[in-house]
């Protein structure tokens, strides 16, 4: 059973009924189903009580295995309530397979199961947005309560609890912030495909997260968790539960982030137009293709980690509790085996969007291409050798720390290879600065100063003073928010006018750059100081003479927030009130999302396209001598 | 057209946003109440708090943790729950905790001393002593930053009439009463040493973790 | 010829004299007002290891900074302009030489890591259970216990006294032994420049060697529960007298507990140690 096309452009002549339209694999039912098996896990859950393993339940007041059991089901409810079950079920009877009718009309698609990919793109923008302003709150909390040494406004649970939904709540989403929304909308557009290669398990990745991100905010319904975003363990056992909101949240997204890797290199690897050559291959795609490497290594160990987790805080099994047998490092280097990588999830498509965008706002082909995808690459492959220099005061095998400092330090010259090819793209360019252009430089500018710290934090002396430290907060929003986050909003700004064919108010758009940028600096360059001076990180008391700095941090944090507000005001106004045109390739790219039309045909090309080269062919050769103006516009 | 969708759209979730981020606010910034210390008597000079320490909270006064260890402070008579307490600066205090919960026994032993205290010692019963057996510790008492560490000693296992829920007037009991001296002004944190949280790991999770409970501020005024 | 080769030299040549200058300003400005300061050969140690970072750092700064700005200003677009740039695509030349000179920087630093690591026996840092290198003479035992949430020191020495403050003999070497009862903690001795993590059932050793007489801020520096923002201590370095004086005064002072506690070891697991306990 398929939800049926709405009939959107002839006036209807018999509507279905309001309540037959409801009726159906939705999102009503998906919350419906996904609460009834809330309450089916919940009741199960308690069944468990009389037990002898379960004496404790009558103790602590606390039951674990309901919580755990009662979000398992109730996205299990939730994702049948939206028909993913639909198509295993119908194989599982005997039904041939087929390709689903991409949904071409009508607003409902979005809130549904939909498989055509541009959909799916446009869901994650909106979802990860959303999340993304949720965890954006909880650092406007955080930073409010640390304008005093001692603690004043919020109380100290419920302080810990925000600081560790705030990381958790971005890690989580940020990690498919470029992904989600702009590699499933454009990969397959920039392969010359009509589709991804599993286009249901690409609306599965999508509402996957977003059942993990209500239920990392129902955490504060049952005591919130006190161990930050790395959940360590024994820490993680003590907690109430509130942990298992986290322990949920992060399997979930792991799992989404497996499957949407997966998904991503199926796609690249098997359905380039013919032409595509690797070596054709936009810069995009291929940081999207590290990327997905990592996911699909990575994710599953965090999957398996939050298990083991979960299972000591459940059945009383001793994985990570030392008096059991088991131990706290197994935790630890678990979690940042997973970690690691993860960080570089978070970097490698800020480095594909630069490289993707600079060319054609610099009106020059991409320098050094074959040195990109080598860095990239390199960064894929070096970052499952550097996990244990977040270890190195913790007692780890002391003949470790050399290897790893050496590892950590070497991951430094792939990354410098984006920097010259930034730089050489540079090089005599025609610059023009359009809003997507100032996010690039900005993030130029920020992975700078991020990547840079990362040396000091790599050099074991060093880091012995620095870890643990607002130091190496400073460092990682350097390089994710500094990174990631600026390009995220550069490929907003640069591909939405694409989405829905309108344009953004030019004004707002250079407003908020400016705040975010300036305001960014200004919040997260003084952490450098403040964690040189002696504060560490989760603390919500500090030294009485800090406190000069700190608020002059609040303050600017409180500026990024209000631009962000300014960014939200841009999105209301321009793409709801306004809703101005945008001309059909804005930016004069050669990239060949830009030749098709807009809004992007249900099936994105009418006939295959052949490729003869990469999108780079900007620019005049140096042997004509002196820059000519070239044909303005996009030729087809 | 569609655009009057997606502004009602836009529209419900902006309020729903605005309704959500004011009760996470309120959940961010709820704590326990606040329970002055009281003038003493004009014999004993300073200021009093009266505090008891109960196995169980009970359902009347935490519905969500009714088997939750806790602290309770009393007010006009009435015990309240609540583990922040205000005393003046420069000033003695002098505390009275009727324990009414079993022992559980130190971590860590070297807490079984009494530091910080007028005189050094604490009065329990009647008896005054500078340390006690780590085996019968059922709750500590101690502000770290003034340097107070007092160990409460339990109800032995074999008591008759033991207190089933808070409050506990009149079930077996010990009265440990002792004085500290508190400085200059400020906002200090006290908590319980004794891994008195059953059933979470290390006896160290759930109302050791949480204000409230076994945690508590001490406001110096 | 390559067009862009005069200009490249140009370019580099403003970029290497900016560093010229700015490098030895860095050393000599803000080496000495580096973190940790100079509380213990191990911290003076780092001090010396952040101004070689750091002097390193510069120049890479600088380099991509100024060429940024240079950028930025020289190459734009004319207003309404549709110009467009040179079609390079790569230099090898100057690809391989970026890449041979970030390697060298970025192995040199790694070899000067590793000497300085264990030259400074872990330079403050807690190096588990089996350190590579162990200073030769006699070492003062100290162990930090770290539990929820307070840290006390006991020295097995001194008839394995336990006391809630940490002060230490001035000019000789300690070894401070880290463990925890409980959950992960961390031993943060800023100005003595130590950080060492405290895990259940393990012995992190951590060698230093305070030179400075002066009092030094103990944090936590790993999340362990509601009070880990309050977890912190202040510790005194004294003389060898002093310190002699001190101990025995504590163990004077601290008799009935060191009677009833566990005999010294370099790891704890009292009960309760499980859940459901």
């Amino acid at each position: 059973m398929s939800t049926t096309a709405e009939a959107a452009s002839a006036p209807e002549p018999t509507r279905r009924p309001l309540w037959r339209r409801l009726l159906g694999f939705n999102l009503l039912s998906a919350v419906i189903l996904g609460v009834a098996g809330y309450y089916l896990g919940w009741f199960l859950g308690h069944q468990v009580n009389g037990g002898k393993s379960f004496e404790y339940m009558a103790k602590t007041d606390e039951n674990d295995v309901a919580l755990l059991l009662a979000y398992f089901f109730g996205v299990i409810g939730f994702l049948i309530g939206l028909g993913f079950a639909n198509y295993p079920l119908s194989r599982l009877l005997g039904r041939p397979a087929s390709l689903r009718e991409k949904e071409s009309h009508g607003i409902s698609r979005y809130f549904g199961l939909c498989t055509d990919h541009k959909v799916v793109g446009i869901q994650y923008l909106v979802g990860i947005g959303v999340f993304f302003f949720v965890g954006g709150l909880n650092a406007m909390l955080i930073r409010t309560e640390l304008l005093h040494p001692v603690p004043t406004f919020v109380g100290p649970n419920q302080y810990l609890s925000l600081v560790g939904m705030h990381g958790t709540m971005m890690m989580g989403m940020m990690t498919s912030g470029i992904l989600g929304p702009f590699a499933n909308y454009f990969v397959p557009i920039m392969i010359g495909s009509r589709r991804m290669a599993f286009p249901r398990i690409e609306a599965l990745t999508f509402w996957l997260l977003m059942a993990a991100g209500f239920i990392l905010i129902s955490t504060i319904f049952f005591g919130g968790f006190p161990t930050g975003w790395t959940g360590y363990e024994p820490l993680n056992d003590q907690a109430v539960m509130g942990m298992d909101s986290y322990i949920c949240f992060f399997a979930l997204v792991g799992i989404s982030m497996a499957l949407l890797g997966l998904n991503m290199m199926a796609t690249i690897m098997t359905m380039r137009a013919p032409g595509l050559t690797w070596s054709r291959l936009p810069i995009f795609v291929w940081s999207v293709y590290a990327t997905a490497i990592l996911m699909v290594l990575a994710a599953p160990m965090l999957i398996a980690t939050l298990l083991m987790a979960a299972l000591d805080r459940t059945v009383n099994t001793s994985f990570f509790i030392a008096g059991g047998g088991g131990s706290s490092y197994l935790f630890e280097n678990l979690f940042w085996f997973f970690g690691h990588p993860e960080v570089y999830v978070l970097a490698l498509p800020g480095f594909g969007i630069v490289l993707e965008l600079l060319p054609v706002f610099t009106r020059k082909p991409l320098w050094g291409y074959r040195l990109a995808v080598s860095g990239m690459l390199g960064v894929t492959l070096l970052s499952f050798f550097v996990w244990q220099h977040h270890l190195f005061v913790s007692g780890i095998n002391a003949d470790l720390r050399p290897f790893y400092m050496l590892s950590t330090e070497i991951i430094s010259i792939p990354t410098g290879f984006i920097f010259l090819c930034v730089m050489g793209t540079l090089w005599k360019a025609r610059i023009s600065f359009s809003v997507p252009m100032l996010f690039c430089l900005g993030w130029t500018f920020n992975f700078l100063i991020g990547g840079l710290s990362g040396v000091f934090l790599s050099d074991t002396p060093s880091d012995t003073d620095t870890h643990g430290s607002f130091f190496v907060m400073a460092h990682f929003h350097y390089t994710i928010m500094g990174g990631l986050v600026f390009t995220f909003f550069a490929a907003i700004y640069y591909w939405v006018p694409k989405m829905t064919g309108l344009r953004f108010n030019e004004r707002l758009s250079k407003w908020h750059f400016w705040l975010m940028f300036i305001s960014f600096n200004s919040t997260f360059m003084p952490l450098f100081v403040l964690g040189m001076e002696g504060m560490p990180r989760r603390v919500s008391t500090y030294a009485p003479n800090l406190q000069g700095l700190n608020v002059w941090v609040s303050i600017s944090a409180f500026v990024l927030g209000f631009s962000m507000l300014i960014f939200l005001f841009n999105v209301v106004f321009s793409l709801i009130f306004v809703r101005a045109r945008a001309q059909s390739n804005p930016w004069h790219s050669k990239s060949i999302e830009w030749q098709v039309p807009t809004p992007v045909p249900v099936n994105n090309f009418e006939q295959i396209p052949v490729f003869d080269s990469d999108p780079y062919d900007y620019g005049t050769p140096p042997h004509m001598g002196g820059a000519e103006p070239a044909a303005a516009g996009a030729g087809a | 057209m569609l655009g009057k969708k997606l502004a009602g759209v836009g529209a419900a979730v902006a309020v729903l946003g605005v309704l959500i981020g004011l009760y996470v606010a309120a959940w961010a910034t709820s704590q326990p109440p606040t329970v002055a210390a009281v003038s003493a008597p004009a014999s004993s000079g300073g200021n009093q708090l009266t505090l008891e320490t109960v196995a169980a909270i009970g359902p009347k006064y935490s519905p969500s943790h009714p088997d939750w260890v806790s602290y309770l402070a009393r007010r006009n008579g009435k015990w309240i729950h609540s583990t922040i307490y205000t005393v003046p600066a420069n000033s003695i205090v002098h505390v009275t905790v009727y324990q009414y919960d079993g022992d559980t026994g130190l971590r860590n032993p070297f807490l079984s001393q009494v530091q910080g205290t007028v005189g050094g010692t604490v009065r329990i019963d009647g008896k005054t002593l500078s340390a006690i057996n780590p085996e019968e510790a059922s709750h500590t008492f101690v502000v770290p930053q003034l340097g107070v560490f007092v160990p409460l000693p339990g109800v032995p296992e074999e008591a008759k009439d033991q207190c089933e829920f808070a409050p506990c007037e009149g079930a077996a009991h010990r009265t440990i009463e002792f004085s500290f001296r508190t400085g200059a002004k400020g906002r200090y944190r006290w908590q319980c040493f004794v891994p008195c949280a059953a059933g979470f790991l290390n006896g160290l999770g759930g109302p050791m973790q949480t204000l409230g409970y076994m945690d508590g501020f001490l406001n110096v005024v | 010829m390559h067009p862009g080769n005069r200009t490249t030299h140009y370019g580099s040549r403003r970029s290497g004299c900016w560093s010229l200058i700015a490098t030895p300003l860095v050393i000599f400005l803000l080496g000495p007002i580096l973190p940790p300061g100079n509380g213990s050969e191990q911290a003076s140690g780092k001090v010396t290891d952040n101004t070689v970072l750091l002097a390193m750092a510069t120049p890479v700064l600088l380099l991509v900074l100024i060429y940024l700005i240079y950028s930025i200003i020289a190459f734009r677009q004319p207003k309404g302009g549709a110009l467009e740039g040179p079609a390079i695509r790569g230099d090898s030349k100057l690809q391989t030489a970026w890449i041979v000179i970030t390697s060298v920087l970025v192995l040199t630093l790694a070899v000067y890591g590793t000497v300085r690591l264990e030259a400074g026996y872990g330079a403050g840092s807690g190096s588990g259970p089996k350190p590579l290198t162990v200073p030769k003479g006699p070492k003062l035992p100290v162990q930090v216990i770290a539990q929820q949430w307070m840290f006390t020191y006991r020295y097995p020495t001194y008839g394995g006294v336990e006391t809630p403050h940490l002060v230490l003999p001035e000019g000789e070497m300690i070894e401070l032994h880290v463990t925890s009862i409980d959950v992960i903690h961390s031993f943060w001795a800023y100005q003595l420049g130590v950080k060492a993590d405290a895990n259940p059932d393990v012995d992190n050793v951590v060698f230093v060697k305070p030179t400075k007489l002066e009092s030094f801020d103990v944090h936590c520096a790993e999340l362990c529960g509601i009070w880990h923002g309050y977890m912190y201590d202040t510790g005194r370095v004294v003389t060898p007298s002093a310190f002699n004086v001190w101990i025995h005064e504590q163990q004077k002072r601290f008799a009935p507990a060191t009677k009833v506690l566990p005999k010294y070891s370099t790891t704890y697991l009292p009960e309760p140690t499980r859940r459901g306990e």
